[in-house]
């Protein structure tokens, strides 16, 4: 399982077959652990990685600390809860430190992210305090680099 | 005439040491000329990791040379990095050593090859080559005087040594025993009691071993035994490994050998004249690469264990036999059935599908009927090249 996983985790597109054989198993059966993976929500999904340029990508993504004033009865859960149902947030973490929640939002211009940080998070009750950072460039998403830089300068053949 | 003049092609054969006139070319060479001149192959060729080495030891690297370390070294190299080797060749392979006199850094294993053999021949003296072996171990043999003494491994056999071949190859003149294992480029490698046996022989004819353990990280269905920790054989066995294989350095070419203090000494005195230090910023690097070792190798360790997998089980799928290497990066599948001669199927597959592999008789004449194929290539590749000989295969 934990061979299979790591393998996903790396390229979600590994045909079963593939990783059947380099795990020395059977087909069917990775298939069907897979499945198990997915069934349990142990995989809960799998996406591309995109380079935002080349893939036309207008979209405009911000980092928003968010302080919170906790409840006596649930913590930050029920407020984290509000704020991550918001298609808008793609990312939402609990944080140590100076602030409370990490929370990716993603929009269509810079006035539509710092919209719904004003009218919307900001204005949840509890919610004491926002700064938003837009992300100018990535350089590196999911342990994948975006531009690639390294090459690679083997001989063909070497002894 | 003046010795000035003499200038014919005839002449100028002489100014070239005999023994190295009498070399015969290199095979990988041979094949490499022929590969360079097409683009857009997919190489299973290569004898080193299809890894860059890790960030953290290019980083640490960098910061050294910030911090100005640019000077030369203690011969044997830096002390520090001495002592990280001697750790873990007590760790990872259980024999200990002295980091102030048992341990030399070297420029690659290839440099301790060289070191070796030119400080424990002398003229005329055997060494006994195992074959298939890496292409350096019969002229360095005889570049340092020596005479390369072939045992032959086979096929039928699953290229297991075998021990009564060994013993009858041994000669008042035998000094030395090269070992290799994992092997390049059969992939075998040895079981604990195939060592215990050739360290017992070893001691019943006083030979020294020269035991290259540069792929001992990349053993994948059982434990790597370190010659040196057979009974009797730590103080007449010289092991040599290095940072090429397992940590994915083969440009900062930096290995090492540790033996005896005696049989070191004298490595440390041919590499004094000769070397003087091995290059600081590789020596640097190679330290971080040993502190760091457990965040780097077991991770591409294992993906080439599963690159072994897929390859080796597609050989089969697509019809080409091959043994279970055991250990290295490299699949040695025997291609005699498909009647083409190691040199003509490499050709083939190169032309008709633009994917390399190494004639096995690079290897020396025992490698007649195999090719050897470095599975040192991404999952896709490997799936590539399989797909392309099982084209070529069809066609034969
Ligand atoms: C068996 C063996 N020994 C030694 C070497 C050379 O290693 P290094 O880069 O440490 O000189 C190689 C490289 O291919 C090898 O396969």
């Amino acid at each position: 399982m934990e061979k299979i996983l790591e393998i996903l985790k790396e390229n979600a597109r590994t045909p079963v077959e593939q990783i059947a054989r380099r795990l020395g198993r059977d087909e069917e059966m990775v298939r069907q652990q897979i499945r198990k993976l997915e069934d349990d929500r142990i995989i809960l999904g799998y996406r591309a990685v995109l380079d935002p340029e080349k893939s036309g990508d207008e979209l405009v993504m911000a980092i928003i600390e968010v302080r919170l004033t906790p409840q006596r009865d649930t913590g930050f859960d029920a407020i984290a809860q509000r704020i991550h149902k918001f298609p808008e947030v793609k990312t939402c973490y609990l944080m140590s430190g100076d602030y409370d929640l990490h929370v990716m939002v993603e929009g269509r211009s810079l006035r539509e992210v710092a919209a719904f940080v004003s009218e919307r998070l900001a204005t949840i009750e509890h919610v004491s305090g926002t700064a938003t950072h837009f992300i100018l460039k990535k350089y590196k998403e999911f342990g994948v680099t975006i531009h690639e830089s390294e090459r690679m300068t083997r001989l063909a053949v070497s002894p | 005439m003046s010795p000035s003049h003499r200038s014919s092609s005839t002449t100028r054969a002489h100014r070239l040491n005999e023994t190295l006139v009498a070399l015969p070319p290199s095979g990988i060479r041979e094949f490499f000329e022929l590969v360079i001149a097409m683009d857009d192959i997919i190489s299973l060729g290569v004898g080193e990791p299809d890894f860059v080495t890790p960030w953290n030891v290019r980083e640490y690297a960098m910061f050294t040379l910030e911090r100005g370390d640019t000077s030369y070294t203690s011969n044997k190299g830096i002390l520090a990095l001495r002592r990280e080797i001697a750790g873990y060749m007590a760790h990872r392979f259980g024999v200990t050593y002295d980091p102030e006199n048992e341990v030399l850094v070297t420029v690659g294993a290839s440099q301790g090859l060289d070191l070796s053999m030119r400080a424990i021949l002398n003229p005329g003296d055997e060494a006994i080559v195992i074959e298939p072996s890496y292409v350096a171990y019969k002229p360095m043999v005889a570049l340092a005087g020596g005479v390369p003494v072939v045992v032959t491994l086979r096929y039928e056999n699953n290229f297991r040594l075998d021990l009564a071949e060994l013993r009858a190859a041994v000669t008042p003149r035998t000094r030395a025993i090269l070992l290799n294992y994992p092997s390049n480029p059969t992939g075998g490698t040895f079981t604990k009691e195939e060592c215990r046996h050739i360290a017992a022989l070893a001691e019943e004819y006083d030979l020294i071993l020269i035991s290259d353990e540069i792929y001992a990280e990349m053993t994948y269905d059982q434990e790597h035994y370190c010659m040196a920790d057979q009974p009797g054989a730590r103080d007449r066995t010289i092991v040599l490994n290095g940072f090429s294989k397992a940590f994915a350095m083969t440009g900062w070419r930096m290995g090492f050998a540790a033996g005896p203090a005696d049989l070191i000494a004298g490595m440390t005195k041919i590499f004094q004249y000769s070397m003087l230090s091995a290059p600081i910023m590789s020596q640097n690097a190679a330290i971080e690469a040993l502190r760091k070792r457990h965040q780097n190798v077991p991770h591409m360790v294992e993906t080439f264990n599963q690159r072994r997998r897929l390859f080796v089980e597609g050989l089969r799928a697509i019809g080409i036999d091959c043994h279970m290497p055991e250990g290295a990066f490299y699949a040695y599948p025997c291609i005699r059935k498909f009647g083409l001669s190691s040199r003509e199927f490499c050709t083939r597959l190169l032309k008709e599908e633009r994917i390399a592999v190494v004639p096995g008789t690079a290897f020396g004449p025992a490698g007649e009927g195999f090719v050897r194929c470095a599975y040192a290539a991404g999952f896709q590749e490997l799936e590539q090249a399989l797909e392309g000989m099982k084209n070529l295969i069809g066609r034969l």
